[in-house]
């Protein structure tokens, strides 16, 4: 790795104006609905379902039992391995069930969820996560923290930041980067967080920047957002920053993709399946560094966050800082209801986001944009033509992937193909399939193919445990076997001396024994000689008797 | 003439040495086609094959004493593994061995349970933890769902369950489309 003192040159060798990332589509934006005025606060609904697995990596697990009174900011499931995310009560209340509810998740398959009966009075615990001087602590202790805070990517992986901000042994991270892009059409949580609190967002990314040991952090932003520039500029102005900028990017679907925009602000690329800090940077979403501010200087751990409500089927579109677990029913009602043109529910955008089949589905820490489209907004997909190769996908692909190949060896489940052709790279921004004019579902084949490869990948896993497992109980028999043979043959080498000596010892007791059984006999006779037995006298005539019975019975015969 | 000769047999000595000692120093321990194809079975040491597990199914492929389509847990996937790893034409599923069914693992049913111990002795995997006049269970993570502890239970207190599908291990389905998949497919 490079020693830290390398840091100068690098960052002369940003360019002056952002590059243009290969591919990409010009979108309507449509973020002008959701963007009429501030950040509402949304209702506390009556009843919250909080998901134990709102992140990337293992479930949380619930420290509270049902029937348990809860504050909020009170963690009510803790992280147990190092890629988890602890989750806080939204609100106070009382945990009514902990059980299988519906979640936002293209399965429409139910997870384990928290319910909070709310009690309306919304009493706060002190949370502790308060920090005097976070800017001067330990790196260490503002990542505990921030994990403590259960705060995950808001971008929409929702991978654990603490993880993110541990840069880990010899990797020296030269340029953080602020991911503000929000490409996607209809979203616009974060602008509308950039606006109404660029504080909140400038004192995150600093607190960051102090915990990675970055030297230089750039927020990328598109062009089109001249309000959160703005807004940003003047608040980073007063603080006189200068290891902080605000870069404006061209605004192109999708240069919110992390890779997309590093190339973007830097004209480097991240290697092939490989991760931003192998190019010495790091990339966070700018709310999640505004939800790193809300905790580490005001005490809030994550427990509501900014989404934007929109589409031509909300009647209302606007941007609602909503608790998380609140049912998206509640906050469209908040919106003044659907209109009569709804015709699809999606959670994110109409590019990447997933179809939902209800809103009876809690609000996640990932959830950025429920979108209520019309028919017009996302039509119907068309049935799909054969694929003519007119290549319109590659040119458009932002990952420079080659999507016909791709699509080609998906849908022939040619599953080791379809990774020569770097399958893992593909980020899904649909792109391909926008364009595609015979309207085959590319990303879904992608998807599919990703999934299947995931899958083999356990099964595998799951077989060389079995193999091992089997091959140790093959082994444990015939060592036992091999043991009771040594025990046999042991026994069998030595009856001789501890044999023989038993042997005799038992012949001795069964004597002893036959000798006590004859004594008391000889006493039970002499005791009832005077009955039973007969004296000499007596027994004469008798024993006379006998023979003369004899021949008796020989005449007879 | 007899400087040829010499030179020949020198060289032909020296080589039969380089290789002798080759032989011994570049040794294989073991057969590693029989690990291949071991690695590409599924494990499940269920006997459906006709062998007692899945080694000895390897060891009778390896030597040409089985055919590729005996394995119904590991199904058309496996077949297709065996036929890439061997270079032989894939064939469908020997039906007489089963058919490739869903995952399931074993249930002890746990009200009826003896604790005879019989089936923790079927168990491939010891993937039944008990004791004699103790109640048994299944560890389901370990469970291969081979199906041979059923057998050997004199009060039939096992039955075998589908996997539970976990939003965690759920796969996106094959696209829908109007068009039909590729003959390659396999479908």
């Amino acid at each position: 790795m490079m020693p830290p003192d390398d840091n100068a040159p690098a960052m002369t060798m940003l360019p002056d104006k952002p590059l243009r990332f290969p591919g990409g589509l010009q979108l309507a934006s449509n973020k002008a609905q959701s963007l009429g005025g501030p950040i509402r606060s949304a209702r506390l609904p009556r009843r919250l379902y909080v998901p134990l697995s709102q992140h990337i990596g293992e479930p949380a697990e619930a420290t509270v039992k049902i029937g348990d009174r809860v504050l909020k900011g009170q963690q009510i499931a803790r992280s147990l391995s190092y890629i988890s995310a602890p989750v806080h009560a939204p609100t106070s209340g009382i945990v009514s069930d902990i059980g299988k509810y519906p979640v936002p998740h293209p399965s429409g398959l139910s997870a384990e969820c928290l319910v909070i009966d709310c009690d309306g009075e919304d009493r706060a615990v002190d949370s502790g996560l308060k920090m005097r001087a976070a800017l001067d602590a330990d790196p260490a202790e503002i990542r505990q923290k921030v994990r403590d805070a259960g705060i995950v990517g808001l971008g929409g992986a929702g991978f654990p930041t603490s993880v993110k901000l541990n840069p880990g042994p010899g990797h020296q991270v030269e340029l953080l980067i602020i991911n503000a892009a929000e490409c996607e059409p209809y979203i616009s949580c974060d602008e509308a967080l950039m606006c109404d609190r660029p504080q909140d967002v400038i004192d995150g990314i600093r607190i960051m920047q102090h915990a990675l040991g970055a030297r230089q952090a750039l927020i990328g932003i598109e062009d089109n957002m001249p309000r959160a520039i703005e807004c940003l500029t003047t608040a980073l102005r007063n603080a006189q920053d200068t290891a902080l900028r605000v870069v404006p990017v061209p605004t192109l679907y999708p240069a919110g993709g992390e890779k997309q925009l590093i190339y973007a602000l830097t004209g480097r690329e991240v290697p092939s399946q490989g991760l931003p800090i192998d190019i010495g940077m790091v990339c966070h979403n700018v709310g999640t560094a505004a939800a790193v501010a809300r905790a580490l200087i005001h005490g809030e751990p994550l427990i509501s966050r900014v989404v934007t409500v929109t589409g031509a089927g909300i009647a209302q579109p606007g941007n609602l800082e909503v608790r998380i677990g609140t049912p998206i029913a509640d906050i469209v009602e908040q919106c003044g209801g659907y209109t009569a043109d709804v015709a699809r529910l999606l959670m994110g955008g109409p590019m990447m986001g997933i179809a939902l089949h209800t809103d009876q589905l809690p609000v996640i820490k990932t959830t950025n944009c429920i979108l209520a489209a019309s028919r017009d907004e996302t039509p119907d997909p068309r049935p799909a033509l054969p694929c003519i190769r007119c290549g319109k996908c590659a040119d458009v692909c932002p990952a420079s992937l080659l999507p016909q190949q791709l699509y080609w060896y998906a849908r022939a489940r040619d599953f080791d193909k379809v990774q020569d052709y770097n399958l893992f790279d593909c980020i899904e921004c649909g792109c391909c399939a926008h364009v595609c004019p015979s309207h085959i579902p590319l990303v879904q084949y992608y998807r599919f193919a990703k999934t299947e490869i995931w899958d083999l990948e356990r099964e595998r896993q799951k077989s060389d445990l079995a193999r091992q497992r089997h091959e140790f109980r093959i082994e444990r028999l015939e060592r036992e076997k091999r043991e009771l043979e040594a025990r046999r043959a042991h026994a069998r080498k030595t009856p001789d001396q501890a044999g023989a000596g038993d042997a005799d010892a038992k012949k001795a007791e069964i004597a002893a024994a036959l000798q006590r059984v004859k004594a008391r006999k000889a006493q039970q006779e002499r005791e009832s000689g005077t009955g039973e037995s007969l004296g000499a006298e007596q027994q004469r005539p008798l024993t006379e008797r006998e023979p003369r019975r004899a021949t008796q019975q020989d005449d007879e015969a | 003439m007899l400087t040829a000769m010499l030179a020949i047999g020198i060289l032909a000595a020296l080589f039969g040495l380089l290789l002798g000692y080759a032989a011994i120093r570049f040794k294989v321990e073991g057969d590693p086609i029989v690990d291949q194809i071991d690695a590409l079975l599924p494990q499940t040491q269920c006997g459906q094959c006709g062998f007692a597990g899945c080694r000895p199914y390897a060891r009778a492929i390896a030597a040409g004493e089985a055919d590729i389509n005996q394995c119904p847990p590991g199904g058309e996937t496996t077949i297709h593994a065996l036929a890439d790893l061997l270079g032989l034409d894939p064939k469908p599923l020997d039906a007489e061995r089963g058919e490739h069914a869903e995952k399931t693992v074993a249930v002890i049913d746990e009200q009826v349970c003896i604790g005879c111990t019989l089936c923790i002795q079927a168990c491939p995997v010891d993937a039944i933890l008990g004791a004699a006049k103790q109640m048994h269970t299944v560890i389901e993570s370990e469970c291969t769902g081979c199906e041979l502890c059923i057998a050997p239970c004199p009060v039939d207190c096992i039955s075998m369950v589908p996997v539970k599908k976990d939003i965690r291990d759920w796969k996106w389905p094959y696209p829908q489309s109007a068009q039909r998949p590729v003959a390659a497919s396999g479908e």
